[in-house]
């Protein structure tokens, strides 16, 4: 189990201070002027060597990410965008970041952001975090005042600030490109890709959108060393984490646990365990919603790494274990997922806007049993009709909880399917 | 051919002086030029001033104060969940039905807080317009489900369906009930206490 001296969110519980005057008792903005003076090329190289993958849920290589920003600024303006449009069903990590230590992701702005040669960072919080907002707000003036941020941020010669932007409810908007567009003051459409972000971004300006954890670790990465941090977790998935826990467990909780810890001891040992017991367990989603299901025999030694969840063909997403013990209807759990995503599907590619609905109809067929049984066949065929045909992912999103689903309750949804029609058949009689 | 002719409606909105500064505020936080970028803030202003929803003159004077075309702030206005064409209820209740609170029991809580609030029906506004209940996609506080968020402002978490109905009563009898975890938790670390940053806590005290 990870030691409290490894563990990079020292208030994640709100326990103390979240302003300035705590955040410094915790070690943030301790020398950051140091951190800057390393300069672009050797931050870039070092938070390669950390190895840190994106913490929003598809865990690209961060350094990797920000090595695609132009060296030289030709003129336009470099923007740091961070994504805490948290939105994803599970997750409410970056809540706990933003409200208890909302210092953590400025500071980490200021270093991310002079990495890539931006003066400039946009935080898109999620219309409904109003307390996390009010929070960060008060954190920006603070930074201001102390000097931290503005012409000259942190006594580094390097100009940075940093500005908030709210949202108004669209999941849709977590999506970077989406995301850009609503910071541009439009409805939130994805756009396609290439170009990328990195090259035309945010006002046309080459932009790197992170999601709130990755960018509030890295000062503490490069403060404790790559070595202290590639040395926790497993090669490739490296590092500590915050799982969500929720559902049928216990004592639902956030925690900060090294990427790697199977994921029976992260539910017995931080949420209590399952409610009634281990041998209760009936699934658990453990990444968010858009990743597959994964049933209980792969749940007794999963992994809760990136690479670890990938081979179990489900993904580890944003962290936000799911657990649904046997009292649950697990045909309607997943329909909820169904209706969520077609609620949040924007309507810009066709494959989405009927698909989801379509999957969504079927799947409240289906938890009744008021269906047939080449029915699963033909849901299961417009999944993968609706993946990967979409600009976005967020059809991919759509499909994959329905195709675990089949993939391990496929019985239970042809018990349901037989039941329903012998009772039919006997009503006819 | 179809001939539509546009004509503005007349206004009848604008901002208090105090949300003109504040307008004027969020539209510095951006580039200039690029003033639309401040639509989203500039819309809950005039929501809020509005009494809770957006009518066309209101969303028309933004598209005006931010020199936009209305139908594109129109279409912000369509596409986000957030803002809302049609006066609701002075406490607007929204219930988080995403399945992590599904599976906690947000079901009962939409039912407690309708029978609260005298509502028969999902997204309408109780008689008295003191209440509109609504269930809503995941507002991502699943550590405390479940919740609901009360008009754009606080959440109410880790519910039961009885507190749920207190808490309706409370805002009823003109109260503030207090926001966060309804089980006395601090955020969303484990019921009881923490299990990590236990060692962590000792030491920043000894500290102070």
């Amino acid at each position: 189990m990870l030691q409290d001296k490894d563990r990079v969110f020292l208030n994640l519980y709100g326990q103390q201070d979240w302003g300035l005057e705590g955040a410094r008792k915790r070690g943030v903005w301790d020398n950051t002027k140091d951190l800057i003076a390393l300069g672009r090329e050797k931050l870039l190289e070092l938070v390669k060597e950390s190895e840190l993958r994106g913490r929003g849920g598809a865990g690209f290589p961060a350094g990797m990410k920000w090595s695609f920003m132009p060296k030289e600024n030709d003129g336009r303006p470099h923007y740091l965008v961070v994504n805490a449009d948290e939105s994803e069903p599970g997750s409410c990590k970056d809540r706990e970041i933003m409200r208890n230590d909302p210092h953590m992701l400025l500071e980490g702005c200021v270093v991310a952001g002079f990495a890539m040669g931006a003066n400039k960072a946009y935080i898109y919080i999620r219309g409904e975090y109003w307390e996390p907002l009010q929070r960060l707000e008060a954190a920006i003036a603070e930074a201001r005042d102390a000097g931290l941020l503005g012409d000259n941020a942190c006594g580094s010669d390097w100009a940075f600030d940093i500005e908030v932007s709210r949202g108004a409810g669209a999941y849709i908007c977590g999506e970077e490109t989406a995301l850009l567009e609503s910071l541009e003051g439009k409805k939130g459409q994805p756009r396609l890709k290439p170009p990328f972000p990195a090259a035309v971004g945010l006002y046309g300006c080459p932009s790197t959108v992170n999601n709130v954890e990755t960018i509030a670790v890295v000062p503490t990465i490069l403060r404790r060393g790559t070595e202290w941090w590639t040395n926790l977790g497993r090669p490739k998935n490296t590092g500590t984490k915050i799982f969500s826990i929720s559902g049928n467990v216990n004592k639902p909780c956030n925690v900060e646990e090294e990427l790697g810890i199977p994921l029976k001891e992260l539910i017995e040992k931080h949420a209590g365990g399952v409610t009634g017991g281990w041998d209760n367990l009936q699934a658990v989603v453990p990444g968010g919603s858009s990743v597959p299901c994964i049933p209980k025999p792969t749940c007794d030694s999963v992994l809760m790494d990136f690479d670890s969840l990938r081979e179990a063909k489900s993904g580890l997403g944003t962290a936000a274990v799911i657990v649904m013990d046997k009292s649950v209807d697990i045909v309607r759990a997943i329909g909820r997922f169904s209706h969520f995503y077609m609620h949040e599907s924007c309507g810009q590619c066709t494959p989405c806007r009927e698909g989801t609905g379509w999957m969504y109809r079927v799947m409240q067929r289906m938890a009744k049993g008021q269906a047939t049984v080449d029915e699963i066949d033909s849901l299961l065929d417009v999944t993968y009709q609706v993946e990967g045909h979409t600009i976005c992912a967020l059809g991919d999103a759509a499909a994959w909880p329905i195709q675990g689903l089949i993939r391990h309750f496929r019985p239970e949804i042809e018990r349901r399917i037989n039941e329903y029609t012998s009772n039919s058949a006997v009503a006819a009689e | 051919m179809k001939v539509t002719t546009y004509q503005v409606p007349e206004t009848d909105f604008q901002f208090t002086p105090e949300n003109l500064e504040r307008a004027k505020g969020y539209i510095a936080r951006y580039p200039e030029g690029r003033q639309a970028s401040a639509v989203i803030w500039l819309l809950y202003l005039a929501q809020e001033q509005n009494g809770g929803w957006l009518s066309v003159p209101a969303i028309e004077y933004v598209a005006g104060f931010l020199n936009m075309a209305p139908i594109r702030v129109h279409e912000v206005v369509s596409f986000y969940t957030m803002f809302y064409t049609e006066p609701r209820g002075k406490h607007h209740i929204q219930v988080c039905r995403t399945t992590t609170c599904w599976v906690r029991g947000s079901d009962d809580i939409v039912k407690s807080c309708m029978q609260a609030a005298g509502i028969s029906k999902l997204g309408e506004t109780s008689e008295d317009g003191l209440f509109t209940v609504s269930e809503v996609e995941c507002l991502g506080a699943c550590c405390n489900a479940p919740m609901f968020q009360l008009n754009e402002g606080d959440y109410f978490e880790d519910l039961t369906p009885e507190r749920a109905a207190e808490i309706v009563e409370e805002l009823r009898a003109g109260k503030t009930p207090k926001p966060g975890s309804q089980t006395g938790r601090l955020s969303s670390e484990p019921e009881g206490g923490p299990t990590t940053l236990t060692e962590i806590q000792a030491d920043s005290r000894g500290d102070a």
